[in-house]
């Protein structure tokens, strides 16, 4: 079996999943009862969210707990959008960011929010230029993905937040879901940042838990009401055994990261150096600095995705149409529509995406699969003639 | 650098007479505490200097237990080496490169005791500063305040050289001064008065009151864990706590609520005092200091103590909140002292205490309870426990929980 869709999820590491259970089955006291049970739980906490700062180079008051990536983006998005209303309804976002980004945005929109959203080159990257002159005295938020989740193009955050020095009142979040781990952290995380999302089951920690980076004074307004956890802003009983499992996941990704990329990188050259200059593939995610190490998309042109997913799924080998997000509705593939591909080579992309533990031999296994169904294929479209 | 010993002066040593034997063996023994997990150490108390042999323990871990160590005035890293002037040339300047900054100036301080020597002292001096004066870049020689001085002990077994005075925590070595207990509650006071106690020599062990169920349990836990800071300076404490929630509900039920507060501290003195004498000690200390609550205004200091003629000793007592903070925080006590845990002193404090109680009226009130078999039963609930330097008990849990992560 070969795994090809960490993007997706990855599997959950087994020292993870054990202080996953040994919380749960220990220390299962709710953190606000004031019994010493609790007070235990609480401490638990505390001490996850210490040691998780300390990892992200944070304080420990900037960062809260939630139910993952898409409730961090809505929370962060909707959360500005509502408590900075008295000073402009004008948002600003990429034409690419993923679902729990968009849709949070389509939504506002109908509440009567203006959103642009940005268009992006023929990499998926989104100009600064553009953005420049999309700002205007309305605009309260900017919203730009770290990693694209379907292409892996990293986004210019440093140079936005060099531009954003000059509009200090606007609140500038990044989608980092898919960029922790990635060696890249620095490029994508700048302390112009004031908003961060990070989801815990990208990088070998539980699903369901995830985290919303908050900068030191800036306000976004609660969406859940409740039980005052989380100093007020996210109501609702901490997950603590996931809670734990993510402070185990970040200090285990980050051990290493280097070396871990490297591995990533060298994998998705390895399979980019096979696909290059074969007729009818497309590669969308080129191998360089400008994209990260661990998503391989690409097109196989006539053939749909859809298909050689299932083509592939019979060898076990295990892979995604552009995004699992998407990838009911491939006509949508976001990204590449953005990018201006044309609609049959998009509906034919899949994407690949590696983590530590994938090998060069699965690389290799993964070429002779593909290069089989290549030719097949290809005979039967014509291609190269 | 590699120190191969420290030397340690004495404090306050020369008005001690007959008493220095006492001081010198205290003082080694407590030296010898804090360096109990570095078995390879020698420690070798002389008359006028204790020889603290490291035999390659690391001088750094060692440096921070002898700074809290009372009774030591300076103490030096120092380096021995072979009766050559190769050697001594040598091991000079990696002494001083390794503290030496820019800017800064120097002299050389020879001492011969051996008088075969072939160099006397003026040419050591002058030799070993030329040679560090060719060596070294940026280097000024001043005679009469230098920032580092280089000093040479020339001894019949080999020479030392050492080049740092580092300044140690004074006072007197804990124990020469006699036993004591001390009543520890868990503010900011009492720590800071008992390290002041352990300054002067004094042997203490910490009587706390805690009430459950209206103290919790990590009251008492804050409790233990600044005598485990404490501990640092003397090597280990004992904890005496005292059950006193029967003793305090029944005042609370049978005396008026002004005079509550000066009766539940008579019953404090007496029980410390009863535990001092089934001790041995020669005294009580405390944290009160002069008009900072009601309690402790001289009026109510003079019919609490009314229960004892013990010396009992107040360290703070006129020190200023502020003064009592700065060493609080010195000492590494003040961060727990400030956790908010509810302590057995504020639970039945009164609204409207008497700042000015009478000593009569307080004799009549406690007249309606039955004291000696209060105090009796408070007596036979206490617990002991011996605390180690740097012990943990609030966060305990939270230690072997964390490792989870």
């Amino acid at each position: 079996m070969i795994y090809f869709d960490n993007s997706a999820t990855t599997k959950i590491d087994p020292a993870v999943l054990k202080t996953y259970e040994t919380v749960a089955e220990d220390i299962w006291a709710n953190p606000s009862s004031l019994h010493k049970l609790g007070d235990r739980s609480h401490q638990m906490l505390e001490a996850s969210r210490k040691q998780i700062a300390q990892l992200l180079g944070t304080k420990q008051d900037e960062i809260f707990f939630t139910s993952g990536g898409t409730e961090a983006n809505n929370w962060a998005i909707k959360g500005t959008a509502i408590q900075k209303r008295e000073f402009g309804k004008h948002l600003i976002t990429s034409s690419v960011e993923h679902a729990s980004v968009a849709n949070a945005f389509t939504a506002l929109e109908n509440l009567g929010f203006r959103v642009t959203r940005l268009p992006v080159d023929k990499e998926g990257r989104v100009s600064v230029s553009d953005l420049r002159n999309a700002l205007d005295s309305e605009t309260t938020l900017v919203s730009v993905m770290g990693v694209n989740n379907e292409i892996g193009t990293i986004q210019p955050i440093a140079e936005i937040s060099d531009l954003l020095e000059n509009y200090p009142t606007i609140q500038f979040h990044v989608d980092n879901v898919q960029a922790l781990g990635k060696n890249i952290w620095p490029r994508v995380f700048t302390p112009r940042v004031d908003l961060s999302s990070l989801s815990a089951h990208k990088f070998h920690a539980p699903r369901g838990i995830g985290l919303l980076y908050k900068k030191e004074g800036k306000m976004i307004t609660p969406l859940h009401d409740g039980g005052g956890q989380e100093k007020g802003l996210r109501s609702g009983t901490e997950n603590l055994p996931a809670i734990a499992g993510m402070a185990k996941a970040i200090r285990l990704l980050l051990n290493d990261e280097a070396e871990k990329a490297d591995k990533e990188a060298a994998i998705k050259a390895k399979i980019v150096q096979y696909l290059q200059d074969k007729p009818g593939i497309k590669i969308f995610s080129p191998v360089n600095t400008g994209f990260a190490p661990h998503i391989l998309c690409f097109a196989l042109e006539g053939i749909r995705g859809e298909t050689l997913v299932h083509t592939l799924e019979e060898q076990e080998i295990y892979v995604s149409t552009t995004s699992a997000c998407a990838s009911t509705k491939v006509d949508e593939a976001s990204t590449l529509v953005a990018m201006r591909v044309a609609d049959k080579v998009a509906t034919s992309a899949i994407r690949l995406s590696f983590d530590e533990s994938n090998t060069l031999e699965e690389a290799d296994q993964f070429i002779a699969v593909f290069d089989k169904i290549y030719r097949h294929f290809a005979k039967v479209n014509h291609l190269g003639e | 650098m590699k120190y191969t010993e420290i030397m340690i002066r004495y404090g306050e040593l020369s008005t001690k007479g007959k008493n220095r034997k006492d001081f010198i063996g205290r003082l080694a023994g407590n030296v010898t505490k804090v360096l109990r997990d570095f078995p390879e150490v020698e420690i070798h108390p002389k008359h006028d200097r204790l020889h603290v042999i490291l035999n390659g323990a690391p001088f750094t871990e060692i440096d921070q237990r002898l700074k809290k160590v009372f009774g030591i005035q300076t103490y030096s890293p120092t380096v021995k080496v072979a009766k050559t002037l190769a050697d001594i040339e040598k091991t000079s300047l990696e002494l001083m490169q390794a503290t030496f900054k820019k800017g800064m100036t120097f002299k050389v301080n020879t001492k011969r005791s051996d008088h075969h020597f072939e160099y006397d002292t003026n040419e050591l001096n002058s030799l070993v500063g030329d040679y560090l004066f060719t060596n070294m870049d940026s280097l000024k020689v001043e005679m009469k305040h230098p920032d580092l001085v280089l000093r040479i002990e020339v001894r019949q077994d080999a020479i030392y050289l050492s080049n740092q005075l580092l300044h140690g925590a004074g006072g007197m070595p804990v124990g020469t001064g006699g036993r004591a207990v001390m009543m520890l509650s868990g503010g900011i006071d009492s720590p800071v008065a008992s390290y002041l106690a352990l300054k002067r020599g004094v042997d203490i062990e910490m009587v706390h009151f805690y009430s459950p169920p209206y103290t919790t349990e990590k009251a008492m836990a804050k409790a233990k864990e600044l005598t485990a800071i404490l501990a640092s300076y003397s090597g280990r404490i004992n904890f005496i706590a005292v059950p006193f929630a029967e003793i305090q509900e029944t005042i609370k039920e049978k005396v008026p609520e002004g005079y509550l507060m000066t009766v539940q501290r008579r019953f404090m003195l007496r029980l410390a005092d009863e535990i001092r004498a089934k001790r041995n000690e020669l005294a009580i200390f405390n944290g009160e200091s002069v008009g900072q609550v009601a309690s402790q205004t001289l009026e109510s200091m003079f019919a609490i103590n009314d229960v004892t003629t013990t010396p009992v000793v107040r360290p703070v007592a006129t020190m200023d909140k502020t003064e009592i903070i700065a060493l609080a925080e010195k000492i590494g006590t003040f961060a727990l002292s400030i956790q908010p845990f509810e302590d057995c002193c504020t639970i039945f404090a009164p609204p409207r205490p008497k700042t000015k109680p009478k000593v009569d009226k307080v004799r009549e009130y406690e007249e309606r309870l039955d004291v000696a078999g209060l105090i009796q039963r408070a007596l036979d609930g206490i617990k002991i426990t011996a605390i180690r330097p740097g012990e943990k008990f609030l966060d305990k849990q939270m230690e072997e929980d964390t490792a989870l992560l």
